[in-house]
């Protein structure tokens, strides 16, 4: 960023405007905080009125009953699943066509790559009919495998490593063309080391989608015991409050979110670096 | 120089070759596969007899399609503004980057990253009658209670609240980009004129971003467009269809009713909006690219 030497007085937020986005922090941490409270409080106590959650005493009753109920666990260990499979295989995936696209010459490389820049703008809805029964016919259904290949076709990756890769200078392949390196090894051994920033911030923002998504896995997984992390928050609603209890329900919530609230935690500029990245395209 | 090894050759195209046979099976496949589909009479037991543009015709007559398409429209219309304004606000009040600036924009792209489940669930134990945290606020101010996820016209606003609050991360982050793009010397002059900050940023600063203002809302109108789980999760869609958006209208005839051909049908025109506002999107994107 150029250096400011100076500032206009115009250019400075204004304390108004300032104090009224805190006022709306405020509200926005609301729910938050009202979940969070309700977790630690006794269902029996909260049956009689939640204004109970303003008073003590508060309890980690709910958290323990969670990890008593194993299910949690299992669609845990199934959201992990799917979604470090379908990281490495779309880093995989865009890191070998990205460099195909972005510094390599074959034929028909311009078509193919807008065909799959057309394939940006495909609504996962749009094909979701024609996707199940096909997953159907292969017996994919209720399986790991499954559940990850659909995000395999993301051309957000390709899209993304084709930049990254196009922006490495070219005297790096010139000294790679004196030694006479094969493309695999200048790809593996000079190329790929060069793209960590750009495999850090697709690996976060694959990683987060595959981990918060809802629509798919809804529809694919359709055993109890394969649901993932958000399909079972979702199935243990149906009944809501009636049966677990409020408190349960938000332990459920605060646990369900812990993950990525770390990870948000520790890689915030990479994230939202990845998340604004995705949505420009 | 040894230009040979640049030249043209199928081998370097093998680089590509796994995910664009991935890209062709997983993707371009199903979407030719659901256009065939969608000329079809199909259910459950597999593929039945050409119909042509029946399946069309039948789901634009469908009232509970119109009334979908509606809603969608409806919701739209009500949260992108939502989110562009209240983004822009976001990023005006947090440009000047301190402390507490950058721990509040943390703060409101922290529920960015949460699963739609988890935003939904928040949000039902915050508006459930008598019990929810609302509900203890209008107790407490003396108002009347409001069923806000059982009653028409108050059931789609409250799914809006929540995806606003779920989405604004996204709206806020990409002004503050566009903020930091102006260059200061467009401010010295206003400075100079001793203009005030309404002036400034009616002059100024609006003409400066308008593209990023056209972007931010393609993008959420793209997204709003394909609105499902906060709808199915909070309303069930209900009461009486009044918050059922289009993408659950897809998945109720599809997966539920198992009418394949027609939810086919139903998930092409929605394809055909959202195609239209993402070339929209791409027009503006790469104009901006060459504008800065």
């Amino acid at each position: 960023m150029a250096p400011r030497t100076y500032r206009p007085e115009a250019l400075n937020t204004s304390k108004g405007l300032f104090v009224l986005a805190c006022l709306l922090a405020v509200v926005a941490m609301a729910p938050i905080a009202w979940i969070v409270g309700l977790s630690l409080k006794d269902n029996k106590a909260l049956m009689l009125g939640t204004e109970a959650v303003f008073a003590l005493p508060y309890t980690l009753a709910n958290y323990v009953n969670l990890i008593g109920s194993s299910q949690v666990f299992g669609w845990f260990f199934n959201s992990l699943v799917v979604a470090v499979g379908e990281t490495v295989g779309v880093l995989v995936l865009s890191s070998l066509a990205g460099y195909a696209f972005g510094r390599l010459e074959f034929p028909f490389r311009r078509t193919l790559f807008v065909l799959v820049l057309f394939g940006l703008a495909v609504p996962e809805q749009a094909v979701i009919i024609a996707r199940h029964q096909m997953f159907n016919w292969l017996g994919w259904h209720n399986t790991h495998l499954g559940l990850i290949v659909p995000g395999l076709t993301s051309a957000f990756g390709v899209f993304l490593m084709t930049q990254f890769f196009r922006a490495i200078p070219k005297e790096i392949d010139e000294a790679a063309l004196l030694d006479n390196t094969p493309p695999f090894r200048l790809f593996w051994r000079v190329m790929l080391p060069l793209t960590l920033p750009a495999q850090a911030t697709l690996g976060i923002f694959t990683f987060l989608h595959a981990w918060n998504d809802y629509w798919w896995p809804l529809i694919s997984a359709t055993k109890k015991e394969m649901f993932t992390l958000t399909v079972g928050i979702a199935s243990s609603q149906t009944n809501f409050a009636q049966s677990e209890g409020l408190g349960f329900l938000s332990a459920q919530a605060v646990f369900a979110s812990l993950p990525v609230v770390i990870v948000y935690i520790l890689f915030q500029r990479h994230i939202v670096t990845a998340v604004s990245g995705g949505a420009v395209k | 120089m040894a230009e040979s090894w640049r030249r043209s050759q199928w081998r370097n195209g093998l680089f590509a070759l796994p995910f664009l046979v991935t890209f062709a099976a997983f993707l371009v496949f199903p979407l030719i596969w659901g256009f065939w589909l969608s000329l079809h009479k199909v259910d459950l037991f597999g593929p039945g007899r050409f119909v042509g543009f029946d399946n069309y015709v039948k789901v634009l007559r469908d009232p509970q399609f119109r009334q979908a398409l509606l809603n969608t429209l409806i919701f739209v219309a009500t949260t992108v503004p939502t989110l562009v304004a209240l983004g822009l606000f976001l990023a005006l009040a947090l440009n000047h980057l301190t402390r507490a600036t950058a721990f509040l924009r943390g703060l409101f792209f922290a529920s960015s990253v949460l699963s739609v489940t988890i935003v939904t669930l928040i949000w039902r134990i915050v508006f459930i009658p008598n019990d929810g945290l609302i509900a203890l606020v209008f107790d407490h101010l003396g108002w009347a209670q409001i069923g806000f996820l059982s009653t028409k016209g108050w059931s789609l606003f409250s799914v809006g609240v929540a995806t606003v609050w779920w989405c604004i991360g996204l709206p806020m982050m990409l002004f503050l980009a566009a903020l930091q793009q102006i260059p200061v010397d467009h401010y010295e002059a206003a400075a100079l004129d001793n203009a005030n900050r309404w002036r400034v940023l009616t002059r100024i600063t609006l003409p400066a971003i308008r593209r990023t203002v056209l972007l931010v809302a393609i993008i959420q109108v793209v997204m709003q467009f394909q609105l499902f789980g906060q709808a199915q999760l909070m309303t069930n869609g209900g009461p009486a269809g009044s918050s059922r958006p289009l993408v659950m209208y897809i998945y109720e005839v599809g997966f539920i009713r198992w009418e394949v051909g027609r939810a086919a049908a139903a998930s092409e025109i929605l394809f055909l909006i959202i195609l239209c506002a993402a070339m929209i999107q791409y027009v503006v994107a790469t104009r901006n690219q060459e504008g800065v």
